[in-house]
């Protein structure tokens, strides 16, 4: 028996959220008395994952698997899982993760929880709590298969650091031409900014700010806090900024640990998308803002004024 | 090219959510059901495929009757026919397993659905569809071209797009970019008149073990309320933000 978390990585290096669902996984492993062991694809030097609790690292390499591919990834996790005896496999949120889990929940006949905020609160019926409604509740979800699939909404467990002495293996997986059907052909990503599925924090603003030419404010206050920018959806629908920058209920899930919502009403749809967030900031000309009532920190003023001296503190703050 | 679109019928995005019988229902009452926001770009997709290429257009939901009308709105944005598959849905598996079967039965060789359903959020269906069914599956794809059948379509990824291309038969669960917002179709009145003439089919369901069950929903925890700083006084900010949230 064992619990396998896929640590996915990106050009051959771990994410955090690859580390959290190893910190995730070898806790659901002491609740079931048994070791986790962490899959990786393509990655030279699996070690570090042993700090957060991996026992077992098995790792794939394969040429066909040079860029992610869903079917591909999740015929590897099937065989593996099938040779380690699992009984949970825990993959995270992020796009590939949310590609590849139902694929495998079908190859394992496994139940399949996507959305997971925590722990497991029993084992036996084995019960996850998840997000529904787009956040505005969580539902209690019981798997009832031998085998349990669990998609680990991000920065719901946090990084824990673990350390074990871990033992990693190589492992052979056999990927045939049916698996490889959907192909990459090119892959465009803007570089050198943070994206806000990797940000720690996120900086958004909305139509408060009036125009798009006022966003360098909000791109320099970003930069301070080595944030993602972000907007709500009349801001990208406007074409004030792209459309991959829209968040809320129809747009990107922001999941943070602070997110700074500046000139932004605060609706219940733009709300449904960024509530998972830890810690909001509003900053907002009117008291009245439904926001400030979603908020932990709130400035009533005039983002054309706060912003300016909120970057010139930050700047002297991170200084010091 | 015969297309099938897959719709949930979820509460509209204003909804209060509230449950009943001791937090295990879905209060439903006051809601108002609309399409998926996420099927409506999918449903225009197909529309365009209609219009340009001669496709056959079917539009299906798993639910029981109160569906319909949202069934009869996608009829009224242009869909040739509906089936409704006559069952309470119970998980994404258990959806996914349905709709394999209306899929078998109708050679559909495209499937589009959406990224997810609103209300659980789930994005299980069209994975575990085009898993069950063993079609190609392209997940959170943002544009989607056919010809013959070769496929080439995009999706987004953390920080961009990717390309890929494939063949039909094909699943696809879409968002925005398949179509722009502003292209989206709403019914009009002919559409609505026409849509009443057309057929919607309920099936029977098969079974299927149900694989997960909700035992409870529950509430987030009602929040503190927030500290309003003034706006002369950012350092307060920077120093709450610092010491007492510890996120900066
Ligand atoms: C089906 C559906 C889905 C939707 N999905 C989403 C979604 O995913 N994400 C999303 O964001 N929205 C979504 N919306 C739209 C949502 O309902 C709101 O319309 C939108 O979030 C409002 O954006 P906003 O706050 O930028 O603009 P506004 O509502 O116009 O608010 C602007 C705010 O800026 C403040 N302001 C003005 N001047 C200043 C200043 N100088 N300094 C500081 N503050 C100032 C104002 O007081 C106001 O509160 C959806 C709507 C529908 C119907
Ligand atoms: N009951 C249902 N009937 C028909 N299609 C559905 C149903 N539930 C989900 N879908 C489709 O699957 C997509 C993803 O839904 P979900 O897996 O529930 O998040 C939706 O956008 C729909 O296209």
């Amino acid at each position: 028996m064992s619990v396998l978390v896929f640590a996915d990585s990106s050009e051959g290096k771990f994410k955090k959220p690859a580390l959290e669902v190893v910190s995730y996984g070898k806790k659901v492993a002491e609740q079931l008395g048994s070791t986790v062991v962490a899959v990786t694809i393509n990655v030279a030097d699996a070690s570090e994952l042993y700090a957060y609790g991996a026992e077992k690292v098995i790792s794939v390499s394969n040429d066909n698997l040079s860029t992610f591919n869903a079917k591909g990834y999740a015929a590897v996790l099937t065989q593996v899982a099938a040779q380690e005896n699992a009984t949970v496999v825990v993959v995270d949120s992020s796009v590939d993760g949310l590609y590849l889990a139902p694929l495998l929940a079908v190859n394992l006949n496994a139940g399949y929880a996507s959305n997971v905020v925590a722990l497991p609160s029993a084992t036996s019926p084995f019960t996850v709590k998840r997000k529904a409604f787009s956040n505005k509740a969580f539902s209690n979800t019981e798997i009832n298969t031998t085998i349990k699939v669990i998609g680990l909404a991000k920065n719901s467990y946090g990084v824990h650091e673990n350390a074990v002495t871990g033992s990693s293996e190589s492992f052979d997986a056999q990927i045939s031409e049916s698996d490889l059907k959907v192909k990459s052909v090119s892959i465009e990503k803007a570089s050198g900014t943070i994206t806000i599925a990797d940000a720690d924090i996120v900086v958004s603003a909305g139509r408060g700010l009036k125009g798009p030419e006022n966003w360098g404010m909000i791109e320099e206050l970003a930069e301070v806090l080595g944030a993602a920018t972000a907007c709500s959806k009349p801001v990208s629908d406007l074409g004030w900024r792209p459309h991959a920058e829209h968040v809320g209920q129809t747009g990107k899930p922001v999941a943070a640990n602070l997110y700074i919502a500046i000139g932004i009403s605060g609706a219940i749809q733009h709300l449904a998308g960024i509530n998972a967030s830890k810690v909001k900031v509003v900053i907002n000309t009117d008291p009245e803002a439904p926001f400030f009532k979603a908020a932990d920190y709130g400035i009533v003023g005039d983002a054309f004024e706060v912003v300016p001296k909120l970057i010139e503190k930050l700047k002297a703050f991170k200084q010091s | 090219m015969k297309i099938l679109v897959c719709i949930s019928h979820v509460p509209d995005t204003t909804s209060k959510i509230n449950f009943t019988d001791n937090d295990t229902k879905f209060d439903t009452n006051g809601v108002q059901f609309v399409i998926n926001p996420y099927d409506e770009f999918s449903l225009t997709r197909a529309m365009w495929f209609k219009e340009k290429q001669g496709a056959s257009v079917t539009v299906v939901n798993v639910g029981n009757p109160t569906t319909e009308p949202t069934l009869r709105k996608a009829l009224a944005i242009g869909a040739d026919d509906a089936i409704r598959v006559n069952a309470e849905a119970q998980d994404g598996f258990f959806v996914a397993k349905q709709l394999a079967e209306v899929v078998k039965n109708g050679n559909y060789d495209l499937v589009l659905a959406g990224r997810e359903s609103i209300d659980y959020n789930g994005g299980m269906v069209p994975g575990m569809l085009a898993a069950i069914l063993d079609y190609n599956f392209v997940n959170g794809c943002i544009s989607l071209e056919i010809e013959g059948t070769s496929v080439s379509a995009s999706r987004e990824i953390d920080g961009g797009y990717e390309k890929v291309v494939t063949e039909l038969p094909l699943v696809i669960a879409g968002q925005k970019g398949l179509v722009e917002e502003k292209d989206l179709r709403i019914p009009n009145m002919r559409g609505i008149m026409m849509a009443r003439k057309k057929p919607l089919n309920v099936v029977e369901p098969t079974e299927v073990d149900v694989n997960t069950s909700t035992s409870s929903f529950e509430k987030p925890a009602p929040r503190g309320a927030v500290k309003l700083i003034d706006a002369d006084n950012i350092d307060e900010l920077i120093s709450l933000l610092h010491n007492e949230a510890k996120v900066i």
